[in-house]
């Protein structure tokens, strides 16, 4: 059994245009010294895939910033390791107007000469926001037992039909066959099994697929293509029942973000044996606590320097918390520096923001106060 | 190959007797230190950031731990094509097959190695010491002075100038005598166990000094005496700066206190010669609504929900509820379980100290420094005496 590996890094962008603007989905920090990539990349070193292609659209500079030569997901391969995908636009296309792809099924179209070269039999899609901590060789043996031609991650969760989130829910025979496939705008509030949007195909099938929509102009993988397969092919349905988290809003990224304040889920995501979230390293010194400091309920990256209250709060490496701030339901990103005698609640600061002496800020849980990256207060 | 400027050679085979527990199954350069670091990142880091990429790293006592922890050099950025970081274990030969039998000699026995790269100078470092320290400099010293052997020195205070190696220098830094462990020393200039050498001049003395019967092939003891005689240019380069031989339990835990208080004698924050460490991909640590952490220094992963002050903790500790650790090192993956106390201690990797035990007296009282060995388990409701050495067989009679 040989898989291969590919992350969508763009997908999602427009949901949280402020932390996007100068990142793709993938490369957005979360959860202290995580990027969200992280967790669909160790996923896949976890479970043995060593050869992963990223497909990137636009502003991918910090994604590869981050991954560098994959050294530290141990993907530094002389075959295989990290490929970054980077947008292909040809001399001929459509219309004369080059043309990126919005969809995730045009995104697959345009690498498929990447596709075409594996030589692995299976390739796993993932999105990269999927923050979940799960066995993928779990699903491809059961992909590879059903002889499925494409195998779709669930798990049933709760959906409200009135959000304006971008869902896909499944219906699903007893043994797992996909019946149906259809977006959350089309069902009232209830439990439904929710796509993950990690698959996993068997690689002649996903090239044929791609041909099937070159020939016939498909765009969409929902709505004009998986319809069309359900009958002839065999699309099977995986239930995953562990933890699950994606982001659609600034409000998501920040519920997401907290939700790890909770034991459990912080220990299903970092403390399954075996399977770590694997990150860049930075080399930070260790967090340094003063006499004055005052932290409860807060998860701490290295590199911090606390002299401050902090409370429910999220602090990512070399942020410091100086004299007489005190820090409540917070996400301070990389290096934010906050000045003396400052007051935060529910702000989330980007990198290297820097909030000078005695400034009071607040938001409010359902509408964080976002302060963008560099910014000074 | 192609040529290297600068070879340097660390030497890491020492067992460290007086850390005791620490090191019966690893030799002294791979203990912890500071949290997430250990020994031996911080002459490693120094090379790196000095610019020298090729180190030799001489092992011989229990160097599982350390080959392990040193893999490829890739944590420092010493997976090179040339050079690149190089673990050297004493090897048999066709006429011989030796220990290292001394500094001197280990480095002997690997001249080979530093003739693969032709370099000109050659840096002498051990695996026992503290600091940040820019060679670079210090050859930069060598070369202007157009010395055979430059060693580095750091002044100490005179009462303690007799533990050390101490150098006499004239106005111009050369050295005219050199005394180890004087009993009523002349001057403060303390070695530090860095020696930067030409390296045609280290390999005449080395191979002169193997030629010697009754030599102990040391460094301080036998080649750089035997320079002195053989009226070669020696120069002491002035270091500046931090430096701590964590050689015993007492300095060791005092180098780690170093590194606490709002302004550190011992600062590693500096971003541009960061001390680089092999990096286990653990979370971020966990502070939960019970925690009173003070003066004190938290690595990744631990979880804490008791109190903690003037303490370093390595990864992975997890201090759970009316647990209180005070003026201690606590090495990773240990477990305070709630009620227990534990004072000025040091203690090893692995270990568990269930609830309502007392481990150690608090500073104040206490006249020695207690150390517990790793994956030790201390029971319910125990009491570890200040001073102990927790084995083993202690642990459990306790």
């Amino acid at each position: 059994m040989t898989v291969a590996g590919i992350i969508f890094s763009n997908l999602h962008d427009q949901s949280v245009p402020e932390l996007t603007r100068f990142r793709t989905m993938g490369s957005v920090p979360f959860g202290c010294r995580y990027r969200l990539i992280d967790f669909s990349l160790s996923n896949m070193v976890n479970s043995g895939i060593t050869n992963i292609g990223i497909i990137t659209h636009y502003n991918y500079q910090s994604l590869m910033d981050h991954l560098g030569t994959g050294k530290d997901w141990d993907l530094a391969r002389r075959s295989g390791g990290i490929k970054i995908l980077p947008p292909y636009i040809t001399a001929f296309a459509q219309n004369g107007a080059p043309s990126l792809y919005s969809h995730r099924l045009e995104a697959i179209i345009s690498v498929q000469s990447f596709i075409h070269d594996l030589s692995e039999e299976y390739v796993v899609c993932s999105d990269c926001d999927a923050i979940c901590n799960i066995d993928l060789e779990k699903v491809i043996k059961a992909h590879i037992k059903n002889s499925a031609d494409l195998t779709i991650v669930t798990k049933n969760m709760y959906v409200m039909a009135n959000e304006n989130r971008d869902i896909t829910i499944t219906r699903s025979s007893k043994d797992g066959k996909l019946l149906q496939i259809f977006p959350s705008s089309a069902v009232s509030n209830g439990f439904y099994d929710v796509s993950l949007n990690i698959m996993v195909f068997t690689k002649r099938y996903l090239e044929s697929l791609i041909a099937d929509s070159i020939a016939r102009n498909y765009i969409s993988f929902r709505s004009e293509l998986i319809p069309r397969k359900i009958e002839q092919d065999n699309i099977m349905v995986y239930n995953y029942d562990g933890y699950f988290n994606s982001i659609n809003s600034v409000r998501d990224y920040f519920m997401c973000n907290m939700d790890l304040l909770n034991a459990d889920a912080r220990n299903s995501l970092f403390s399954v044996a075996n399977r770590p979230v694997l990150t860049k390293v930075r080399n930070s010194t260790p967090t340094y606590y003063s006499p004055d400091a005052k932290v409860k309920d807060s998860l701490i990256a290295d590199g911090c320097h606390i002299e401050g209250v902090v409370e429910n709060s999220i602090l990512f490496r070399g942020v410091k918390v100086s004299k007489g701030t005190v820090v409540k339901n917070c996400i301070l990103m990389q290096d934010t520096y906050c000045g003396s005698n400052t007051n935060l609640n529910c702000v989330i600061t980007d990198k290297n923001v820097v909030i000078r002496d005695g400034r009071n800020l607040s938001g409010y849980e359902t509408r964080p106060f976002f302060i963008e990256k560099d910014a000074m207060v | 190959m192609r040529k290297k400027e600068c070879v340097a050679m660390l030497l890491a085979g020492g067992q460290g007797s007086r850390l005791y527990l620490l090191t019966e199954n690893m030799a002294k350069p791979a203990v912890t230190f500071g949290g997430k670091y250990r020994i031996i990142d911080f002459p490693i880091s120094n090379c790196v950031n000095s610019g020298i990429d090729t180190v030799g790293i001489l092992t011989q006592y229990q160097p599982l731990v350390l080959n392990e922890y040193i893999g490829n050099g890739q944590p420092w950025d010493l997976d090179r094509v040339y050079g690149g970081a190089r673990v050297l274990p004493p090897y048999q030969a066709s006429k011989r097959a030796d220990w290292y039998k001394g500094t001197a000699n280990a480095i002997y026995q690997n001249l080979n190695f530093i003739n693969q790269f032709d370099p000109d100078y050659v840096l002498i470092l051990s695996g026992d010491h503290i600091y940040k320290m820019d060679y670079r400099k210090m050859l930069e010293f060598h070369k202007e002075k157009n010395a055979d052997c430059t060693i580095a020195v750091i002044d100490v205070p005179l009462s303690e100038a007799s533990r050390f190696g101490i150098m006499n220098t004239r106005e111009d830094m050369s050295i005219y005598e050199f005394e180890e462990k004087p009993k009523n020393p002349k001057s403060t200039k303390a070695s530090m166990g860095v020696y930067i050498f030409n390296k045609a001049k280290l390999e005449k003395y080395l191979i002169e000094d193997e030629a010697k019967e009754n030599s102990d092939n040391d460094f301080g003891k036998n080649v750089i005496p035997a320079m002195f005689e053989g009226g070669e240019r020696m120069f002491a380069y002035q270091f500046n700066g931090y430096w701590k031989d964590v050689g015993t339990l007492d300095s060791l835990w005092e180098a780690n206190m170093d590194m606490l208080g709002e302004s550190p004698v011992l600062d590693l924050t500096d971003r541009t010669n960061r001390i680089y460490s092999k990096n286990l991909a653990t979370p971020p640590h966990f502070v939960g609504s019970g925690a009173i952490i003070n003066n004190s220094i938290i690595t990744e992963g631990c979880e804490i929900y008791g109190t903690v002050i003037n303490s370093v903790l390595s990864r992975g500790v997890i201090v759970e509820r009316d647990a209180i650790v005070r003026d201690s090192v606590i090495m990773s993956d240990c477990t305070i379980s709630a009620g227990a106390q534990v004072d000025y201690t040091i203690m090893d990797c692995n270990v568990t100290v269930e609830s309502n035990a007392t481990v150690g007296k608090p500073r104040e009282e206490a006249k020695k420094i207690t150390l517990i060995g790793k994956e030790l388990t201390i029971g319910a409701g125990k009491v570890v005496e200040e001073g102990t050495m927790l084995t083993p067989e202690m642990a459990k009679s306790l």
